[in-house]
């Protein structure tokens, strides 16, 4: 194990860079004056970045493949809020999904 | 901010909070993980609040408990939240006026309360949407990773209860509104697509935002108009 020292560092490095992330789209915005096709192109990029976020969270495991289970339980949430099912009703089918999935063996 | 819980209806309200628990749920399981591979109790707890990013601290404590250098996790970590400079781009209105609230809300700032902001129809309840999920989330999350370290490895495994797939479930369904419109829909199709045929050769974060290509459809559709 690393000294807590570096650790420590390390720690408060990652807060500030990720708050700079956090704070500089915003304040960049701020500054200058966007047009309204690249207002559209801005919210398109957050939505294609968390599409990505969860499509690799839904289908990837430490740079492998997920298995079975979870991928089925994440496409049954996402029928289910395609047909406009509640929220908590997504969440837990989709847990639910996966955590039979696994009961009976499946990866 | 009092204009702001105004509109945080009923509906909104349940949508939010069920979200938190599953914040809450993975923080749990942050914290017992962290707590499992040897860390002592203050490094999960401080931070869960300092950082609030999840997907960088796993990775984090991940890659230092497989005796990895620190920095090197750190700069792991900063490429996986590099995303939150489009997300500070698209979200900058929500966030009202003077320096106290852009650094809170800044700090607030997580896929989730992006994506359930982008996904509500006018202003005010987009404002909402956001901190509330974003209070909400801050809460929950570091409460959640307080007592998975306090508990320890005791519950590691998540898998058992498919709270893996709750995570990409809670992110599809409020992503799906933002869907709707068609070219931003095939942007994400394709920047997913990148992301995932990425994973398994590039680090962790970087697939994500190679996702940006998608936006290449933009430039055909602006061609077009």
């Amino acid at each position: 194990m690393n000294s807590p020292t570096m650790i420590a560092i390390a720690i408060a490095g990652l807060a500030i860079g990720t708050f700079a992330f956090r704070f500089a789209g915003s304040a960049l915005r701020e500054r200058i004056d966007i047009s309204a096709q690249a207002e559209r192109l801005m919210a398109a990029s957050a939505v294609v970045l968390l599409v990505a976020v969860l499509a690799t969270a839904a289908l990837t495991d430490d740079g492998g493949f997920a298995g079975i289970a979870r991928p089925a339980g994440v496409l049954v949430g996402g029928m289910l809020a395609w047909r406009k099912a509640p929220f908590l009703v997504v969440v837990v089918a989709a847990a639910a999904t996966a955590a039979v999935l696994r009961l009976f063996g499946v990866p | 901010m009092r204009s702001v819980w105004r509109t945080v209806d009923l509906g909104l309200a349940r949508d939010v909070a069920l979200v938190c628990v599953a914040a809450a749920v993975i923080g749990l399981s942050y914290g017992a993980i962290a707590i499992g591979s040897g860390f002592e109790l203050w490094l999960p707890v401080v931070m869960s609040v300092v950082v609030f990013a999840g997907a960088s601290q796993f990775l984090f404590v991940g890659i230092v408990a497989a005796g990895g250098h620190p920095l090197a996790a750190m700069l792991a970590g900063l490429m996986v939240n590099a995303r939150h400079v489009a997300f500070g781009l698209a979200v900058s209105d929500l966030l009202g006026r003077g320096r106290h609230r852009r650094i809170l809300g800044s700090h607030l700032m997580t896929d989730e309360s992006v994506a359930f902001a982008l996904g509500q129809e006018d202003p005010e309840r987009k404002r909402s949407a956001y901190w509330a999920c974003g209070i909400g989330i801050f809460v929950s999350w570091n409460a959640g990773v307080l007592l998975g370290s306090a508990a320890g490895a005791a519950i590691e495994d998540t898998g058992t209860f498919g709270l893996d797939a709750a995570f990409p479930a809670v992110l599809l369904a409020l992503v799906l509104p933002s869907l709707r419109e068609h070219t931003t829909r095939r942007a994400a199709l394709i920047g997913g697509a990148v992301a995932l045929a990425a994973t398994p050769f590039l680090p962790a974060g970087v697939p994500v935002l190679m996702a940006l290509l998608g936006l290449l459809v933009f430039a055909g559709d602006r061609g077009a108009a």
